[in-house]
C-alpha cells in the first residue's frame, strides 16, 4: 500500500479537477459546484487511506517519490512527508470539501462565471497540497509562488468592498517575501553543492555567516506569509475581502505554509543561524501576540476582526517553534492544525452572518441570537473554540505551547498568557455585540436574518465541531504522529528538552 | 608589392547569412517587377521561405565549429545558438509584420515621407495598401543580426551594426497611425543610432591602435589579436579602457541598457507595434551575443576591469527600468521600460565568466523573445476605430470584454514577473545562479530588489484587465487573423514549455556554450 504514489497523486487530482469543473459550460453552475465538491471529497478520501498508511513510529519522511525535472540544475519532482506535512495534508483535504460546500452560493453574487471560481479553489487545493508535500527546495519554491495566483483571483474577482486593493496588496507582500526567498534558495544552491533535494541539503554545512543570510532570507519570506507582527499589515485586509470561504482556507491553510517553512526548512538546514535568531523571533511572537489582540478587541469588521485574531495566534505558534523545546514545538503544530479548524469554522460562519445581513459590521448587528439561535450557536462555540477553552483543541496546544516555554523562557511564557486574557476579551465582546443583547429593530427587516442555519450549513459545520471536541479531549491520534517528527526538528537544531524542574507540570501536558 | 590572397570562404557555414541578404535582394526585384496587388503575398513567402532554409542550414550546421572569411565570421555554438534563436523570433515578427486581417492594408503606411496630418496622408492612413518594401527591409536586417552575433573581427561586428540598423531606423517610421509619433521615433532613432555607431567606430580605432607593437604579430582588431594584446600590449592601458568603453557604449546602445536607453520608449511607442516586437526580441539578442562576444572572447583577459564598470550599468538599468516603469500610463511604454529592466538582467548574466552564466544568458534571450513579441502581438489586437487603444486606463475591464486574450496577456505578464511555471522565471534562475556562483551576490540582489519594483505595473495591468468594470472606453479585441494568432499561440507556448520543462533548451544552450577564438 505504502508503494502507491499518494502524494504526486494528491497533488495532481485537484488540478484535474480544476480543468474539468473550468470547463463545464456557464450556463450550469449546480453541476461545476457538485463536480468540485465530489472532486475535493475524492482528495479526502485519499488523504485518508494515505494517513492510515502513514506509520506514526517509522521513519521520519514516508511515501518519498521522485522524479527527474530540469537535471541541468539537479531539480526533481521529490515528495515526502513527516508528521507535521501528514498533519497539514489533513487540514487542507478537510477543509476543501467543507469550505467548497460553506461557498455555494458565493460566487453567484459576483456577476463572475462560477464554474471558475470553484476551478480556482481546486487550483488552490493542487498548489496548497504541493507545498507540504514537496521535498525539493525548488518544487517547494515553486508551489509557494504559484500558490499567490489563485489566491489573488479568488480576492480580486470574487471579494467584497476593496478587493482590488486587497488583492494586489496580499500578491505584492507575497511576491516581495517570496524573491527574498528566491535569491536564499539561489544561494543555498550555490553553496549547498548545487542540488535542491532536501535530504542532501539538510546534511550540508554552511559557514556561519552564509547560513545566517540564507536563514534571513528564508526567515523573511515565511515571516510575511505567516503572518508574524509586523510584516501582517496584509492580512486583515486581504482576509476582510476575500469571500468567506477563500478567507477560511487563506487563514487556516495557506498562511500556515509560513510557519510549516520555519519548521521545514529554516530550522534544520541553518540550525546555528536559527539559535542565533531565536530570540528576534520569539520577540515578533510576543509583541504580535498581544499587538493583534489589542487591535482585534478595536475592530468593527467581522472578518477583519477573525484575521487579528489569527496574527494573534501566529504569535503563539511562532512561540511554540522558537522556544525549541519538544512540547512546545509539539504543541505549535498542533495549534495549526487546530487554528486550521476553529479559524476555519470562524471564518465560515462569520460568513454565514455576513451572508445573510449583507453586511460585515458588527455595529450592524446586535441581538442576533433571538433571530438565528442555532447560528448564534455556533458563533459562540467558535468563538470559545478561538480562545482555546479547556475543552476544545486550541485549548490543548494553546497549553503545550506555553509550558514548553515556560521551561526555557519564563518572561514569554508569562507575556504570552496575557494573550489568553485578551482573546476572551476579543471573541465575548464580539459575541456580546453581534448575539447578545436586545434585537436591534433594522435586523428584523433584512429578509436573510429569518432563516436560521440550512442543512448544507449545518454539513459544514458538524465536522468541524465534531473534530474540534475531539481533538480537544483526546488528541493523542495527531500528537502521536506529530511528535516524533517535532523531535526530529529539534535535534536538527541541536536542542534537548531541558530537565523538568517539577514533575507535574509534565504530567499535566499529557 | 605582395600580392593580395582571397580568403577562402565556407559557403556551407556561411549559408544563412547569404540566403537572406540573398532573399533581401530578390525582394527589392520583387517590388520592381511583381504586380502591386500580388507584392504582399510573394514578399511575405520570400521572407518566410528564406528565413527558415537559413534556420534550416544553422540547424545543419549545428556541430559547426570554425572561423571563415579570412578568421571574419566565427561560426561557432553562441553563434549557431543565437542565429538559430533570431530567426525563429524573426519568423514570428515576419507573421505579424505580414497581418493584414486586423487592420485595412496592415500596419505600415505606404509613403512614409508623406507630411504628418495633412490630407495625402490621412488618406493613405484610411486603408490604403501598405507599403510591402518592409519585407525586403526587415530581410537585410534579419541578415545583417546574423553577422553580428557571428562577427570575429569589430570592422566586420560594425558593418553588420549598420546593416541592421538602417533597415530599423527605416521600419521605424512607417507606422499607419500616429503619424508624428512615428516619424519622431524614427528620427530619434537614427540620430542617436548614428551617435552611437561613431562611438563605436571610434572605440576601433583606439582598440586597434592598443594592439599594435606586440612582437611577432601585426595590429588589429580581430578579437584573437585584441586578446593577445590584451595580455601582453606595450601600448597604454588607457587606450584599452578608453576603446572598451567606447565600444561598450555602441553595443549597449543597441541592448537598451541605461545611461543609453532614453531613446527606448519613443521608439518602442511610435514604431509600428510588429517592429517594436521585431525590435524587442530579435534586436536584444543580437546586441547581447556581439556583448557576450566582445566581452567573453577579446577583453576576458580584462574582466577584473570592466566587471565592476559593467555591474554597476547593469544596476542603474534594472534600476531605470523598473522604478520608471511603475509610472507609465501607455502599455507600449511600459513594455519599453520592462524590456530596459530585462537588459539590465541580461547584463547579469553576461558579468558571470562561467560556460552557466553564457549558456544561462543565451536562454534567457531565447525565453524573453517568446514572451516579448507575444506580448506585442496582444497590442496589436487591442483596438478602437483609432488603431490600437495603448493608453492603460482604456484596457480597464478587458477581462470581461475579452477574456481568452486578457488571459494570454495575464500569463505573459507573470512570466515577466518571474511567477514560477513561466519562462520567467527559470530563465531569471539562469541567470542569477551563475551570477552568485561567480561571486556577485550584489547583483543577484540587486536583481531581486527590482523584480520586487517591477511586478507592481505588471500586477497594474493585471487589476485594470480584470477587476475594473469595462467602461464604454473599453475597446475590443479585434479577432486575429491567422498570422497574428500562429505568432501569439507560438510565443506563449513558448513562455509555458519553457516555464515547465526548460531541460531540452537548456541543454542545447549549455552544449553550445563555447567560443571558438
Amino acid at each position: 500500500m505504502s508503494n502507491f504514489p499518494f502524494l504526486s497523486v494528491l497533488t495532481v487530482a485537484p488540478l484535474v479537477g480544476a480543468l474539468v469543473v473550468a470547463l463545464l459550460p456557464r450556463r450550469r453552475p449546480d453541476l461545476a459546484k457538485l463536480v468540485a465538491f465530489g472532486w475535493s471529497l475524492l482528495v479526502l478520501v485519499l488523504s485518508v487511506i494515505m494517513w492510515i498508511a502513514f506509520q506514526a513510529d517509522g521513519d521520519r519522511f514516508q511515501f518519498r517519490e521522485s522524479y527527474a525535472w530540469i537535471p541541468n540544475w539537479g531539480v526533481n519532482f521529490t515528495f515526502e512527508v513527516d508528521g507535521i506535512a501528514l498533519v497539514m495534508l489533513m487540514l487542507i483535504a478537510i477543509l476543501v470539501p467543507l469550505v467548497i460546500l460553506a461557498s455555494w452560493h458565493d460566487a453567484e453574487q459576483s456577476k463572475r462565471s462560477v464554474p471558475v471560481y470553484f476551478a480556482l479553489l481546486l487550483v488552490l487545493e493542487c498548489t496548497m497540497i504541493g507545498v507540504f508535500a514537496a521535498a525539493d527546495v525548488f518544487l517547494f519554491y515553486v508551489f509557494f509562488e504559484v500558490m499567490l495566483v489563485p489566491m489573488y483571483f479568488l480576492i480580486g474577482s470574487y471579494g467584497g468592498h476593496q478587493r482590488q486593493y486587497a488583492a494586489v496588496k496580499f500578491f505584492l507582500y507575497s511576491l516581495v517575501g517570496g524573491l527574498f526567498m528566491l535569491a536564499a534558495v539561489i544561494g543555498l544552491w550555490v553553496v549547498g553543492g548545487k542540488t535542491f533535494d532536501w535530504q542532501a541539503l539538510s546534511q550540508a554545512e554552511f559557514a556561519t555567516d552564509t547560513a545566517r543570510w540564507l536563514f534571513l532570507g528564508f526567515f523573511l519570506a515565511f515571516a510575511i506569509k505567516a503572518p508574524f507582527f509586523p510584516f501582517h499589515t496584509w492580512l486583515p485586509d486581504a482576509g476582510g475581502a476575500a469571500p468567506a470561504g477563500a478567507a477560511a482556507l487563506l487563514v487556516g491553510v495557506l498562511d500556515k505554509v509560513g510557519t510549516f517553512g520555519i519548521l521545514r526548512y529554516c530550522l534544520p538546514l541553518f540550525p546555528e543561524a536559527s539559535r542565533w535568531f531565536a530570540p528576534w523571533a520569539l520577540a515578533l511572537g510576543v509583541i504580535g501576540i498581544i499587538y493583534a489582540a489589542l487591535l482585534a478587541v478595536g475592530q468593527n469588521d467581522l472578518k477583519r476582526l477573525v484575521s487579528y485574531t489569527s496574527i494573534a495566534h501566529f504569535g503563539f505558534i511562532g512561540v511554540g517553534i522558537f522556544a525549541f523545546t519538544t512540547q512546545a514545538g509539539t504543541g505549535a503544530v498542533l495549534y495549526m492544525l487546530n487554528h486550521g479548524l476553529a479559524t476555519g469554522l470562524l471564518f465560515l460562519v462569520v460568513g454565514m452572518l455576513i451572508a445573510r445581513r449583507g453586511s460585515a459590521l458588527i455595529s450592524d448587528f446586535g441581538g442576533a441570537g433571538k433571530l438565528v439561535p442555532l447560528l448564534a450557536g455556533v458563533l459562540f462555540f467558535a468563538g470559545l473554540a478561538s480562545l482555546a477553552l479547556p475543552g476544545t483543541a486550541p485549548f490543548v496546544s494553546e497549553f503545550l505551547v506555553l509550558i514548553g516555554t515556560f521551561t526555557t523562557n519564563k518572561p514569554v511564557a508569562v507575556i504570552a498568557t496575557l494573550g489568553i486574557i485578551l482573546a476572551a476579551a476579543y471573541v465575548l465582546w464580539m459575541i456580546q455585540r453581534t448575539t447578545q443583547g436586545t434585537l436591534n429593530p433594522t435586523l428584523t427587516e433584512v429578509d436573510g436574518m429569518r432563516r436560521d442555519l440550512t442543512l448544507r450549513e449545518k454539513i459544514v459545520v458538524a465536522p468541524l465541531i465534531a473534530l474540534i471536541v475531539l481533538l480537544g479531549f483526546y488528541p493523542k491520534p495527531v500528537t502521536d504522529v506529530i511528535n516524533p517528527a517535532v523531535k526530529a526538528t529539534m535535534q536538527d537544531v541541536g536542542r534537548t528538552d531541558p530537565a523538568p524542574a517539577v514533575g507535574t507540570v509534565q504530567e499535566a501536558a499529557k | 608589392m605582395s600580392e593580395l590572397k582571397l580568403p577562402s570562404l565556407d559557403y556551407a557555414a556561411l549559408a544563412p547569412i547569404l540566403i537572406l541578404l540573398g532573399a533581401a535582394l530578390v525582394g527589392v526585384l520583387v517590388e520592381a517587377f511583381v504586380p502591386r496587388r500580388l507584392r504582399n503575398g510573394v514578399q511575405l513567402a520570400l521572407a518566410l521561405l528564406a528565413v527558415l532554409s537559413a534556420l534550416t542550414m544553422v540547424i545543419l550546421n549545428a556541430d559547426d565549429r570554425l572561423l571563415t572569411a579570412g578568421q571574419a565570421i566565427a561560426v561557432d555554438g553562441p553563434a549557431l545558438f543565437l542565429q538559430g534563436a533570431i530567426l525563429i523570433l524573426a519568423t514570428m515578427a515576419l507573421l505579424l509584420i505580414g497581418e493584414r486581417s486586423v487592420e485595412r492594408g496592415g500596419a505600415f503606411v505606404a509613403h512614409a515621407a508623406v507630411t504628418a496630418e495633412s490630407p495625402d496622408d490621412r488618406r493613405q492612413a484610411e486603408g490604403a495598401g501598405g507599403t510591402t518594401e518592409v519585407y525586403p527591409l526587415a530581410t537585410f536586417a534579419i541578415g545583417g543580426m546574423l553577422i553580428f552575433v557571428a562577427a570575429n573581427d569589430l570592422l566586420t561586428m560594425f558593418i553588420a551594426l549598420e546593416v541592421f540598423s538602417l533597415p530599423l531606423y527605416l521600419l521605424c517610421a512607417l507606422a499607419r497611425r500616429r503619424r508624428l509619433l512615428s516619424q519622431e521615433a524614427a528620427m530619434k532613432y537614427f540620430l542617436l543610432g548614428a551617435y552611437s555607431s561613431a562611438f563605436f567606430l571610434f572605440g576601433v580605432a583606439l582598440i586597434y591602435g592598443f594592439t599594435s607593437g606586440i612582437p611577432g604579430r601585426t595590429a588589429g582588431v580581430d578579437f584573437a589579436t585584441i586578446h593577445a594584446a590584451v595580455a601582453d600590449s606595450p601600448a597604454s592601458r588607457t587606450l584599452l579602457f578608453a576603446g572598451m568603453a567606447l565600444l561598450a557604449i555602441g553595443l549597449l546602445f543597441k541592448a537598451a541598457a541605461a545611461p543609453f536607453h532614453v531613446w527606448t520608449p519613443d521608439v518602442y511607442q511610435g514604431a509600428p507595434t510588429p517592429v517594436t516586437g521585431f525590435m524587442a526580441a530579435c534586436t536584444k539578442v543580437a546586441a547581447f551575443g556581439a556583448l557576450l562576444r566582445v566581452f567573453h572572447v577579446a577583453f576576458s583577459g580584462a574582466s577584473w576591469d570592466f566587471t565592476p564598470v559593467l555591474g554597476a550599468v547593469a544596476v542603474l538599468t534594472m534600476l531605470v527600468g523598473a522604478v520608471l516603469a511603475v509610472t507609465q500610463t501607455d502599455i507600449k511604454r511600459l513594455l519599453a521600460y520592462s524590456s530596459i529592466a530585462n537588459a539590465g538582467y541580461l547584463l547579469v548574466g553576461v558579468l558571470a565568466p562561467s560556460k552557466d552564466g553564457l549558456s544561462g544568458t543565451m536562454f534567457y534571450l531565447v525565453a524573453y523573445g517568446f514572451s516579448v513579441i507575444a506580448a506585442f502581438a496582444v497590442v496589436t489586437l487591442v483596438r478602437d476605430a483609432d488603431g490600437e487603444a495603448t493608453h492603460l486606463s482604456r484596457w480597464a475591464g478587458l477581462g470581461r470584454r475579452s477574456p481568452f486574450f486578457a488571459a494570454i496577456f495575464t500569463f505573459i505578464l507573470l512570466a515577466f514577473a518571474g511567477i514560477p511555471l513561466t519562462s520567467g522565471f527559470t530563465s531569471k534562475f539562469a541567470i542569477f545562479a551563475p551570477a552568485l556562483d561567480a561571486n556577485q551576490a550584489w547583483l543577484v540582489i540587486a536583481g531581486v530588489l527590482t523584480s520586487m519594483v517591477l511586478a507592481f505595473p505588471y500586477l497594474r495591468v493585471v487589476v485594470m484587465m480584470w477587476l475594473s468594470e469595462p467602461g464604454d472606453a473599453t475597446p475590443t479585441v479585434t479577432v486575429p487573423g491567422a498570422l497574428t494568432s500562429a505568432a501569439l499561440v507560438i510565443g506563449v507556448l513558448a513562455t509555458l514549455v519553457l516555464g515547465v520543462a526548460p531541460a531540452p533548451l537548456l541543454d542545447l544552450a549549455n552544449g553550445a556554450a563555447e567560443f571558438v577564438r
